[in-house]
């Protein structure tokens, strides 16, 4: 099985584990952050936590806050793009700078 | 894993940030002298960047019914090492603390801990350690970026359970506690990360086998 072919396996796996809670039935629940949960079990046995520092900036609402994350992976992804179809071109020697 | 904002006692908050900082300026010089060195690595290290900016960006259903997020600094901790994820790894914490009240100024100490060091330490000694027991470069690669996600959240909920024991129970309960909601979420997400680090690995080593091409990437051959 060649590389690339491989890819696309690993690729499907990896989606097939990140949409099986949404799809399998009996699993599933209200899918919130494990970062809220954690802040929620420490308000259960330390009722009464006050957060001593507030971040200086919060984005105003849940579609802002979409757009900045959408934004950081998209940065990410097209930075990683470039990269991969250099490295490719290089080495099909299209790439004669 | 981002421990939010204010939720750590300044004590805690401040040892953590004792604990980060050697790393972060080791990695810096580490960072720095990688460029002068061999500057056909900074492609990759961009890349590497890069990837822990996309997979940190994205959080994911587990089966646990909760959300979390990836890191994706096994990749950049595989080719270069771990030090230089430190510095990576706070770039990502940073634009999240201030942009996206993801995490905090106050617990950036403590995440960094977590998600620059500790979780590239893991994943490049699992590197090193699957490599020298005979295990194949995609397995190796596979091992080090799930196990290094897994003790990135490990270690959140030892810094929650350091700083929140448990009334009852103390530390060790704590930690059973914040565990669950941490580390067994994770476990599916871990696998999904070591999966898309070794096709990103691939696609990044071009072609050939991934064999050499680690160490060309790494800019040390080439």
């Amino acid at each position: 099985m060649g590389t690339n072919q491989r890819s696309w396996w690993l690729l499907a796996a990896a989606a097939a584990i990140i949409a099986a809670p949404l799809a399998l039935p009996g699993l599933g629940g209200a899918f919130k952050g494990s970062d809220d949960l954690g802040t929620e079990a420490i308000l259960a046995t330390h009722p009464g936590t006050q957060p001593w520092a507030r971040p200086l900036w919060t984005p105003p609402s849940a579609e802002v806050e979409s757009l900045l994350f959408a934004l950081q992976a998209a940065l990410g992804a097209g930075i990683l793009g470039y990269v991969i179809g250099r490295r490719h071109g290089a080495k099909r020697g299209d790439d004669h700078r | 894993m981002h421990i939010m904002e204010g939720y750590l006692p300044a004590s805690h908050a401040v040892g953590w940030f004792a604990a980060s900082a050697p790393f972060v300026v080791a990695g810096a010089i580490r960072l720095k002298r990688i460029v002068a060195e061999r500057p056909q690595a900074k492609m990759m290290l961009a890349a590497a960047g890069a990837f822990t900016f996309v997979l940190s960006a994205l959080k994911m259903p587990s089966v646990t019914g909760s959300c979390s997020h990836p890191t994706g600094t096994g990749l950049g901790a595989v080719v270069f090492g771990p030090m230089v994820m430190a510095v990576l790894g706070t770039i990502v914490l940073l634009f999240q603390a201030l942009l996206l009240a993801h995490g905090g100024l106050t617990t950036l100490g403590a995440n960094v801990f977590s998600m620059a060091i500790v979780g590239p330490w893991v994943s490049w000694a699992v590197w090193r350690l699957a490599g020298s027991l005979g295990a194949s470069i995609t397995v190796a690669v596979f091992l080090a970026a799930a196990l290094g996600d897994l003790a990135t959240y490990c270690t959140t909920a030892l810094q929650l359970a350091l700083a929140y024991p448990d009334p009852a129970s103390g530390i060790l309960g704590a930690l059973a506690k914040f565990g669950s909601i941490y580390a067994i979420t994770q476990i599916p997400l871990a696998i999904a990360e070591g999966l898309l680090t070794v096709v990103v690995m691939n696609a990044l080593s071009g072609r050939a086998g991934m064999g050499d091409e680690i160490v060309t990437l790494s800019g040390k051959a080439e």
